[in-house]
């Protein structure tokens, strides 16, 4: 039985600032400060028990790099469950946790208000500064790469190598209808020359396993840092996607990624469509928009990516019928994916252009070639540059992506709430709430603990090691019922 | 569920329910094609606006740091 999919958003947003000579550090700590001091409360991240070095596949690996933690960076957890801070030179929203693919869509949606919100309160409080600017991207077309990351929680017994199997011929195809799309090339790594590719991040993977996420970055990232009981669960960090401002693709990305992964805990296979070479396989399909190319897969077949999708749906579908999908949050969030997964699969198959409201690489590449069509642009003019650049602009007077009628999953009043308000489904509840009610008295908070102050010696650790407690449902009666921070502490026990 | 795009060819595992919304939807994907096609030239006209001032220099001057 498929463990409940715990999932999570981490994104590293671009940032500008008027100049490139502007140091990013700096913009970016002004940014994140200028929204943290204007909250009530501000609690900084505590990074006891962090250990981005472990590797999922258990042995030591000698010249891997652990990823270097930055812990002199401004740094917030939000009343949302979600952290705010500065990762190397970008500000990054990393989500709180959840447990339905809908519910990560609405807290993905609420971090792109975050950022509008910071830029307008850094306007605000650095008045003689350049304003600053965000883009939910992931590359600035000259070779350098910043990422988003999704988080699945899986449980500690199965086999890492049956994650492989299972999971990268997804990972490799999935940009299909995840992919954020972007003109032209940056690396050595392209196939060939192209004027419009699908994925912002393919040419940048060069591995299939690793520890790395800045170079030789691989299509499955092995750290082993579950935050949580590493003795029941692991956490399975993908790093291969691109920034989404479609919902309806971010939405996919993680629904049709926790089924497969729930497969794999459930030991359900697919048969035949291990791929000969994933990272050459990823690079050539995202040069491939016309969708005319074929990959080959170990068995020697050539296929396209479009059917290696079509056959991963097919087996999702059984699987779903067969078992249920308790392990999405409930059943109607299974549908919804198939639903949309299915007329992704479709669209693409018959009419890419039907796609144009949910697929964000479809819906850009149609205004680009429209637009050079009308003005007789080459494929690589900086103007269609600029417009790529500006489809993740998060403003919403420069946003291209607000002005093409993406299809909205979640309402406007659902995301305003949500930058507050933290999801009741797992232990970003406790988190949230605790933050929201003893402001005070919470002197750090991570993702798996809490640390109290309670007035005397000495602090007290709340861990919170099971993300599926913490929840609403577990604790909302215990908070109400407090009249204190220390009331709370001597009811949990701790 | 949202409005589903026009499916020409079923996969033999569709549910019922799916096959039923599938009906219904190349109607409502037909209708808002159209739509689409009549936002997109309404956008084209008023991009110019919209786009940053010098696209070479903006385009130039976007540089970021890798991150991750």
């Amino acid at each position: 039985m498929a463990l409940p999919k715990v999932l999570g958003i981490e994104t590293e947003y671009g940032i500008t600032s008027g100049s490139p000579d502007v140091d990013p550090i700096s913009t970016s700590t002004q940014l994140v400060t200028a929204y943290a001091v204007g909250l009530a409360h501000h609690i900084k991240w505590d990074f006891h028990d962090e250990s981005p070095g472990r590797d999922q596949r258990g042995s030591a690996r000698p010249g891997s790099l652990a990823p270097m933690v930055e812990t002199h960076l401004a740094n917030a957890v939000l009343t949302n469950g979600a952290r705010f801070y500065v990762d190397h030179a970008h500000p990054e929203y990393s989500s709180p946790e959840v447990a339905s693919p809908l519910e990560a869509v609405l807290y993905d949606a609420a971090g792109e208000e975050v950022l509008r919100r910071a830029m307008a309160a850094a306007t605000e409080r650095f008045p003689d500064s350049p304003p600053i600017v965000v883009y939910k991207n992931n590359s600035d077309s000259k070779g350098n790469s910043y990422g988003t990351h999704e988080n699945y929680l899986l449980s500690r017994e199965i086999d890492f190598d049956g994650v492989v199997a299972g999971i990268v011929p997804h990972l490799v195809t999935r940009q299909l209808y995840c992919g954020a799309g972007k003109v032209g090339w940056e690396t050595p790594n392209v196939p060939e020359p192209v004027g419009f590719q699908i994925s912002q991040r393919a040419e940048f993977f060069e591995e299939l396993l690793g520890l790395e996420t800045t170079v030789k970055r691989p299509i499955i990232n092995t750290r082993d840092e579950p935050h949580a009981d590493s003795s029941r669960y692991r956490r399975l960090h993908v790093i291969i996607g691109d920034a989404n401002r479609s919902q309806v693709a971010t939405f996919l990305k993680l629904g049709t990624t926790a089924i497969l992964l729930a497969m794999v805990e459930d030991g359900v296979t697919h048969q035949g469509l291990s791929l000969a070479d994933p990272v050459a396989a990823h690079r050539a399909i995202s040069v491939d928009p016309d969708l005319q190319g074929t990959v080959e897969l170990a068995n020697g077949r050539s296929i396209s990516a479009l059917e290696i999708q079509i056959g991963l749906f097919e087996a999702a579908t059984k699987y779903v019928q067969a078992e249920g999908a308790a392990f999405l949050g409930d059943e109607s969030q299974a549908s919804l994916v198939l639903g949309y997964w299915e007329a992704a699969l479709e669209g693409l198959e018959s009419n890419p252009e039907s796609l144009s409201d949910t697929v964000d690489w479809i819906a850009k590449r149609r205004l680009l070639e429209a637009y050079a069509d009308r003005n007789g642009l080459g494929p690589l003019d900086p103007r269609l540059r600029a417009m790529d650049l500006q489809y993740h602009d998060l403003r919403p007077e420069r946003s291209l992506s607000d002005r093409l009628g993406l299809v909205e999953l979640v309402g406007r009043d659902e995301i305003l709430t949500a930058v507050t308000e933290p999801p009741i489904s797992t232990r970003a509840w406790f988190r949230g709430k605790c933050l929201a009610r003893f402001p005070e008295n919470v002197v750090t908070a991570n993702w798996d603990s809490l640390v109290f102050d309670l007035g005397v010696d000495p602090l007290r650790r709340i861990p919170m090691m099971d993300p599926l407690r913490g929840t609403k449902a577990l604790t909302g009666g215990l908070l109400e019922e407090v009249r204190s921070a220390s009331e709370l502490v001597d009811r949990l026990g701790a | 569920m949202a409005e589903r795009e026009q499916i020409s060819k079923p996969h033999s595992t569709r549910s019922d329910e799916a096959e039923a919304q599938a009906a219904t939807g190349s109607e409502a994907a037909a209708e808002r094609a159209e739509k689409l096609k009549a936002d997109l030239d309404g956008l084209l006209d008023e991009i110019d606006e919209v786009l940053e001032d010098n696209a070479e220099e903006f385009v130039r001057s976007y540089v970021q740091k890798g991150g991750e």
